[in-house]
């Protein structure tokens, strides 16, 4: 089974959600049950994924080849490693939730809605597990399409401007990643990402592949001043969709500077580390205070999101500072595990942020912060799980927000007293608006008739935050497990960066 | 020392803590504080065991892992306890404080409908502050540090549907995340140099470190810089100014975790922090020079802003503060185990009086007003003879505990010839005098003189929320779960500096666990001259401070209980003076006028004129509309009209014609 597990991954949800498409409307039911069961399955082969992966090597596990398009020598190669497995197993936990969620939300073309879910889960896994940047490419971008027709056809009213915006900006990063990609197939003969990490680069070259890789990143992750997409499409978006897109779809830029930008261009990032260092610390002070007065929760939360995958960048590319400050790579491991902790963490506490948003959005069609007041003294419940993923959200230690931003905190110091300092600023804007946000939800006396009327959990919504709230807590007690995952390939990742590429 | 039993410590609360937040509504309320009085008492009582064993049993330090939390890039960062003579002292003191505030609790939080959540919410913090004070790891102190902080802001705001509160607990949680900004890069500034998160790795380092400069401000020295970080971080905890705005607000929670949290433990937590890192700081001068200033200068000006408060509680509160600031003062004066001696005697004399104070609130019906009190002691005998106990201990009056470690802070103080070492002796001296008119001026107020409860309750006739009329019955005496945790506290406040002064302060009780260096040493100067406690008494009787205290007594005796009327009209002749103090020197202003309103002006601004302005107005949907109009122009020359593209036809050809001419 292991030499197919990876297929297994992607496909299986993508043919339940053909299979949930066929049923059609009129069988929902059954299409339902159907892609939560599958969406399970998918989470249990990922329960040998995990088992079986061996923690003391940085190879590509699990590999599986067969020819493609044997013209372009494009191969259909699956692999993962430390830095690709727990993405995977990030994006099948957090399928679930959306499913769940959508149970009996969900009205207008239920069985379309849970189509698109299955099946942008198997295409995301599958920008994972490519390890071929030809199928790389072609799981980043058909990924897309799922995501367009959900905020297209169930998002808000301004859903139009919303996907045309989301669309086209992340359609122009990945159009000159292509570029990219095929000239280094042309001087390669070969799609395969390893050769392309191992293809000898000039600085001019390396520059060149360096930004369109930059653009196609930072508009996914999304960096500071390429964010703006990103607020518009999780206020149209439905739930399901703000969950995937903050959980999973933002992560992808960060693998993609780790899996590509690093090792593929080392000494154009070397050279032009100080931009991105720059960009990350703008997003995590400007956007910070941006999120402060935000009106509306989506978007607060969304800015938040910008803030924290500051901490991703910074983290991911502080090796150069570090090496260039003490004359010795002790440390850079660490900002990359930071990086990838922040990574995890920030899918979970984000997701189940918007989870939260939406069971109150479902009952009282608003996302205005004005429109709540005192929620706590009619969803005592609900109002204990807000708080603890608030205060997740906040960096606390003990829940998973703290282990990501705590190592890039550290690692960060070595590079520069100001890098670290600029950062720790997180701590004071995360409380700042995690908290006031919560205050003015949350607490107080009640705020107007409807809150008066709202009725806690019910047992559907209890699962899946309480499931949510255990991993977010799981993740800050013990982190090891997943550091040990992500150890060797790190470590592999960052003697590629420190390695010259340029030819003799 | 058998792990097994210290992992039982912080452990036995955790479980109660969680059993009763996540069933305590099913279990019903005896049973929830059954369960988290059991927890709290093991731990009590396993932490005095260890006390016993290391003191008296021989038993050494203990120093070792519990888990490994992660490991990043070769470095191993653990959870694991530090057991010495110093993190067994305030495991003691927590757990037993603890325990009584937990059996208060039943007394004082009886109508409550939160009752099983207060529970476990001070069974959690207890769990919070033992992994704080038990760290052998920076990871976990600030675990510890954050948990307590955290705790704090559920309790303040426990009860939420008050406005008052819930600004109290975002406000407290933010200003000691200002703190934390500074304590974070004090760890980190420390592990980068040393590559580890234990204290003992950076202990070994100090004097390594003390020798390196960082490339900040124009050269720092690194130890100075990881030192003052660090106390930033104790300055928002242990609400030290400026950063000690949160703390006066903070008594918006119910009065035990006043008691509690904010007396007798979490605000102490950077004391402890800063005698914990001894060590490092030894080797900076400078550190110790800031914390002397920023302590000697928040024990006495926020002493004074508690002569003028009105509400029992937040004059109790402003006694911490200044409490606090001698402890900090000691700190920087390189007397660290005065100060923690001090932590120590005002954790029970503090939590008694807070307690107390919460008695008096119960016996007047939830009102916390001193004005609307006056001859509580003929109701109230219990709670006013503990109060007085805990006030007179608060002063510093011979033979009582407070005596011994506050008179020996002015000392060791005066001693010091550390830079700013003159100004901060003046500070804590004349704070006695402040300290002494405050208590007096509380006692007084609240338990002699006239009996105002009669006229507020009068005033109170006609309510209009319908409520029955506070105050209109005379208060009684509170039931007995409330007055013999008084009782409990009100013992150790009268004779725990006079058992252990030879000890803790200067019998090196502390060994190892304190790290002093020789030229620095003023308490071992002041050991020399020592000849047991009650000659230390006896010569208190004619010292200065006590001196000062007195002048205090005889000042608050005349202005609040003999003559009233001369307060009011000090008053109005010295309104400007009033004024600057009613406005607690304008940090509250400061904060909310100027910063506040920046931060928010600030991210309006990057919003409305960054995002919408600049980036989606002209660059993104200004790409969008440039498209847009060329689209528009180039739709404009493809009319389809056939006679308009001969025209441009025979136009071009003209053009192309021409050019081959000219170039021909």
């Amino acid at each position: 089974m292991h030499d197919h597990l990876l297929s297994l991954l992607i496909w299986l949800p993508i043919a339940a959600g053909v299979v949930v498409l066929l049923l059609g409307e009129r069988n929902i039911a059954a299409g339902r049950w159907l892609s939560l069961i599958a969406s399970l399955a998918t989470l249990a082969l990922c329960v040998p994924l995990w088992r079986d992966f061996n923690t003391h090597t940085a190879a590509y596990q699990f590999v599986q080849k067969a020819a493609w398009i044997a013209r372009f020598h494009a191969y259909y190669a699956l692999g993962v490693d430390g830095i690709s497995m727990p993405l995977i197993v990030l994006t099948a936990f957090m399928t679930i939730p959306v499913v769940i969620a959508g149970w009996r939300v969900i009205s207008a073309r239920p069985a379309q809605y849970y189509a698109s879910f299955l099946i942008m889960e198997g295409l995301m896994i599958g920008v994972f597990a490519a390890t071929d940047a030809l199928l790389f490419y072609f799981f980043w971008e058909a990924m897309l399409i799922p995501m367009f027709l959900i905020i297209g056809i169930w998002g808000g009213p301004r859903r139009v401007y919303a996907t045309i915006k989301f669309f086209l900006y992340t359609f122009l990063g990945s159009v000159l990643m292509l570029a990219a990609l095929i000239y280094m197939y042309v001087k390669a003969g070969s799609y395969s990402i390893a050769a392309f990490q191992a293809l000898p680069l000039t600085l001019a070259e390396q520059r060149w592949i360096f930004a369109a890789f930059l653009i196609a990143f930072a508009v996914k992750v999304p960096m500071w001043p390429v964010h703006t997409w990103l607020p518009d499409a999780h206020v149209e978006a439905p739930t399901g969709g703000s969950v995937i897109l903050a959980a999973i779809m933002l992560k992808m830029g960060g693998y993609g500077f780790l899996r590509f930008s690093l090792p593929i261009t080392p000494d154009a990032c070397r050279e032009l580390d100080l931009l991105i260092i720059t960009l990350s610390l703008i997003a995590v002070i400007y956007i910070g205070f941006v999120a402060i007065v935000q009106p509306d929760m989506k978007k607060l939360i969304a800015y938040s999101s910008i803030a924290h995958m500051g901490f991703v960048t910074l983290g991911a590319f502080l090796v150069y500072a570090i090496v260039k400050a003490t004359a010795s790579t002790q440390g850079a491991g660490m900002g990359i595990d930071g990086a990838m902790v922040q990574m995890i963490s920030h899918g979970l506490i984000s997701g189940a942020l918007f989870l939260c948003v939406g069971v109150l959005y479902d009952r009282m069609h608003t996302r205005q912060i004005a429109d709540y007041g005192g929620v706590i003294n009619t969803m005592p419940v609900f109002a204990g799980f807000m708080v603890l993923f608030a205060l997740a959200n906040t960096g606390l230690p003990g829940t998973s927000g703290f282990v990501g931003e705590f190592l890039v905190i550290l690692a960060s110091f070595k590079a520069s007293f100001w890098y670290a300092a600029l950062a720790a600023v997180t701590l004071i804007l995360g409380a700042s608006y995690s908290l006031w946000l919560v205050k003015r939800v949350l607490f107080g006396p009640v705020g107007n008739e409807r809150v008066a009327k709202l009725n806690d959990l019910d047992g559907r919504e209890f699962l899946i935050l309480g499931a949510l709230a255990a991993v977010v807590l799981l993740v800050g007690i013990w982190p090891a497990p997943l550091l040990k995952v992500m150890e060797p390939s790190i470590q592999h990742l960052v003697s590629q960066a420190i390695a010259t590429k340029i030819p003799v | 020392m058998n792990p097994h039993l210290l992992i039982a410590i912080p452990l036995a609360p955790l479980i109660a803590a969680v059993i009763a937040g996540l069933a305590g509504h099913r279990i019903g309320r005896v049973a929830t504080h059954t369960l988290t009085i059991t927890g709290v008492a093991i731990a009590c009582g396993l932490s005095l065991y260890v006390l016993k064993q290391m003191y008296w049993g021989g038993v050494g330090t203990f120093n070792g892992p519990v888990y490994t939390w992660l490991v990043s890039d070769g470095v191993h960062i653990q959870v694991g306890f530090l057991i010495d003579r110093l993190s067994v002292l305030m495991m003691s003191v927590v757990t037993f404080v603890s325990l009584c505030v937990h059996v208060y609790t039943i007394g004082y939080m009886s109508d409550d409908p939160g009752y099983t959540r207060f529970f476990s919410y001070i069974s959690l913090f207890t769990f919070a502050m033992l992994m704080l004070v038990m760290a052998n790891n920076f990871m976990q102190l600030f675990f510890g540090w954050e948990a307590v902080g955290m705790v704090s802001y559920l309790l303040i705001g426990f009860w939420y549907t008050r406005p008052s509160a819930i600004f109290a607990n975002l406000k407290a949680f933010i200003v000691n995340r200002v703190g934390d900004f500074g304590f974070i890069l004090g760890i980190a500034a420390l592990f980068s140099y040393t590559h580890s998160l234990s204290y003992t790795t950076a202990f070994a380092a100090a004097p390594h470190i003390a020798q390196q400069t960082l490339p900040v401000f124009g050269g720092v020295n690194a130890l100075t810089l990881a030192c003052v970080c660090l106390f930033i971080g104790a300055m928002g905890k242990s609400a030290q100014v400026p950063l000690h705005v949160w703390l006066p607000d903070s008594m918006e929670g119910p009065t035990p975790i006043s008691a509690l949290i904010h007396a007798a433990t979490m605000v102490t937590a950077g004391i402890f922090m800063v005698a914990r890192m001894s060590p490092l700081f030894e080797y900076s001068n400078a550190a110790l020079s800031f914390v002397l200033v920023i302590g000697a200068t928040t024990a006495f000006f926020m002493g004074i802003l508690g002569v003028v408060n009105n509400d029992i509680k937040r004059v109790i509160a402003y006694s911490t503060l200044s409490q606090l600031g001698y402890m900090t003062a000691a700190l920087g004066a390189s007397a660290y185990s005065a100060a923690i001696f001090h932590l120590m005697t005002h954790a029970f004399f503090k939590a008694l009086l807070f307690l107390a104070a919460g008695s008096v609130i119960i016996g007047m019906h939830h009102e916390q007003d001193m004005r609307k009190m006056g001859g509580l002691g003929k109701y109230m005998p219990i709670t006013a003879i503990t109060c007085w106990i805990g006030g007179l201990a608060l002063v510093a009056t011979p033979f009582f505990s407070g005596f011994y470690s506050k008179d020996a802070i002015i000392e060791a103080v005066g001693l010091s010839h550390r830079w700013g070492s003159t100004y901060a002796y003046w500070c804590v001296l004349f704070g006695s005098f402040i300290t002494s008119l405050y208590t007096f001026r509380l006692l007084f107020m609240t338990f002699h003189g006239e009996e105002r409860f009669r006229h507020a309750a009068a005033a109170h006739g006609h309510d209009e929320h319908g409520h029955e009329a506070h105050g209109a019955h005379e208060p009684r005496e509170s039931p007995l779960v409330v007055t013999l945790p008084l009782i409990a506290l009100a013992i150790p406040s009268l004779v725990i500096g006079y058992l252990t002064v030879g000890t803790v302060l200067y019998g090196n009780y502390f060994g190892s666990a304190i790290m002093v260096r020789p030229q620095n040493d003023v308490l071992a100067q002041m050991a020399a001259g020592y000849h047991g406690p009650l000659r230390l008494a006896l010569e208190g009787l004619v010292g200065w401070p006590f001196l000062f205290a007195l002048a205090g007594f005889a000042t608050a005796w005349l202005f609040f209980l003999r003559r009233p009327d001369l307060a009011d009209a000090a008053a109005v002749k010295f309104a400007w003076l009033k004024r600057i103090l009613d406005q607690k020197f304008y940090f509250d202003w400061f904060n909310e006028q100027v910063i506040a309103r920046l931060g928010r002006g600030l991210g309006t601004g990057l919003w409305k004129v960054g995002d919408q302005g600049v980036i989606d107005g002209a660059l993104v949907n200004g790409t969008a509309a440039s498209v847009g109009w060329f689209g528009g122009v180039v739709r404009r020359v493809q009319s389809g009209y056939l006679y308009s593209y001969a025209f441009w036809i025979v136009i071009g050809l003209a053009a192309l014609l021409g050019w081959f001419l000219v170039h021909a």
